[in-house]
């Protein structure tokens, strides 16, 4: 991936950024929701239904019309953000590297309540591992939901994952993963409100050059 | 579908007043229809009331039928008219079938086979009706495939019967008609398109595991696609229509997809 050319300032949420990530919460809350409700018709596990209180839809079949509505959204939606975090090096400046001392670092700096939120632009270790991590989750929840949606038609993907019934097992695991890392990041976000003011607002302008960042962006020990 | 559901679909809605129900009749009756109304409240219910007024409600199911009409436009693009559905040996076979249909098992009521005729209607050359002997009298072919229910759970079944290609081409049906539509004994109604119709793995299935289908499965004459959802295979089916005119279905009329394929 080149450089971009452009040395203006950037925000640290471009505006096609901001709308790409509100249109994917919403769409994943839509399929989030009504996954539950068409869970409930044949639970994978005994223990666990979703009331109906918490579910989208109120009956499987709107529940399925939410969910392979909502689908075109997260795929559409997925594959502008993936072309948009290439094409303008965000995700080379942003995510990259990932490095396990910056984590452990990140870890150890959150047990002791010391993490800084001095430069919103500068991601940590775990941020870095988190963001990316939720877009392979996301982008592996649309292969196994082909799987469960044309087992015939595109068998050579539900062959990777299996059986029909095991495609549909990852994908209940895709959901708790997305789950989890919602909870972690509406958690953070509500602790650094400025964060959520960033991705409303456009946030702070970066601070300096993408190869400067990167070597100070490991926080203070 | 299982037992479990038929409450949620003959529950009563939830009570409205008398002035909103003469206002809104049509509509009332329509979204009631749709069972929108019913059952308790949910994220769905919620979203869709945010715009305070029943015509907002409407908007909403409105759109999500759309996209799932879109979706079968799709799903139509995507189908392999050659492309088969995985086989399985014949160990892997559930015996017997797994029961399913819109009410219990202990209210299905048995077809005669003396009786019993298939009935034809539409773009077909002859509508003469067949009989049990008839039919059992064609060269059957047999498809070990599975069976996935939209609920999710799934079976490898043992089905024997005519292909469905092959009995179109004997009543002499018009297969550039678009769709194929079922009617049921038990009142079931269930339509497919042609291309799905026509592919190797549709059966008028007589058999199960080498035996004459017994009465919970649609004795004597149920379908067996291997590309669709179970909710796309009627059972006990006593008509079939070749026309061009979209035909709902059962569960289609009330929501499900139309197109259901796999």
């Amino acid at each position: 991936m080149t450089p971009t050319t452009d040395d203006r300032p950037r925000r640290l949420h471009p505006l096609a950024v901001r709308l790409m990530h509100w249109t994917n919460a919403v769409a994943v809350a839509m399929l989030i929701f009504s996954g539950w409700k068409i869970y409930d018709d044949y639970p994978i596990l005994g223990w666990l239904r979703f009331d109906d209180a918490i579910t989208l839809g109120g009956h499987p079949e709107t529940a399925l019309q939410w969910h392979f509505f909502a689908m075109w959204i997260v795929t559409a939606n997925g594959l502008a953000y993936v072309a948009h975090g290439f094409a303008s090096g965000r995700f080379r400046r942003r995510f990259l590297p990932i490095r396990l001392d910056d984590v452990v670092a990140t870890l150890r700096d959150t047990a002791r309540l010391k993490l800084s939120h001095d430069d919103l632009t500068r991601y940590n270790g775990v941020q870095k591992l988190l963001y990316v991590g939720v877009v392979v989750v996301l982008a592996l929840q649309i292969a196994t939901g082909l799987a469960i949606w044309k087992p015939i038609q595109f068998s050579e993907v539900a062959w990777i994952f299996g059986s029909f019934q095991s495609a549909r097992i990852l994908h209940f695991a895709g959901m708790v993963a997305i789950c989890g890392f919602v909870v972690v990041h509406v958690a953070l976000a509500l602790l650094v409100p400025r964060t959520l003011a960033a991705m409303l607002t456009g946030g702070p302008l970066e601070t300096s050059a993408p190869a400067a960042a990167a070597e100070t962006a490991r926080p203070s020990r | 579908m299982t037992i479990r559901r038929l409450g949620s679909i003959f529950r009563r809605p939830m009570p409205v007043g008398r002035a909103v129900m003469d206002d809104n009749r049509k509509l009332i009756e329509d979204i009631d229809r749709r069972g929108l109304l019913r059952g308790s409240l949910s994220l769905g219910s919620l979203v869709m009331l945010t715009g305070c007024d029943a015509g907002h409600e409407g908007s909403v199911q409105t759109a999500l039928r759309a996209v799932s009409k879109f979706n079968d436009a799709v799903q139509a693009a995507l189908f392999r008219p050659n492309h088969l559905a995985p086989t399985y040996p014949v160990d892997r076979v559930a015996k017997p079938p797994r029961f399913n249909a819109y009410y219990p098992r202990d209210e299905v009521r048995p077809v005669a086979a003396a009786t019993w005729k298939l009935e034809l209607a539409g773009r077909v050359g002859d509508r003469t009706p067949w009989t049990v002997d008839r039919i059992w009298s064609e060269p059957h072919e047999e498809i070990v495939v599975k069976h996935i229910c939209v609920e999710g759970w799934d079976y490898v079944g043992q089905w024997a019967g005519m292909p469905m290609r092959r009995f179109l081409e004997r009543i002499g049906a018009d297969t550039r008609a678009r769709y194929v539509a079922f009617r049921c004994a038990d009142d079931y109604t269930g339509s497919i398109d042609m291309a799905t119709a026509l592919h190797p793995q549709t059966l008028l299935a007589t058999h199960y595991a080498g035996r004459p289908l017994e009465d919970p499965f649609g004795f004597p004459l149920r379908l067996r696609t291997a590309t669709k959802l179970g909710y796309k295979n009627p059972k006990w089916i006593t008509a079939i229509e070749v026309t061009n005119e979209k035909p709902g279905g059962y569960w289609e009329d009330r929501g499900f997809n139309w197109f259901g394929g796999i």
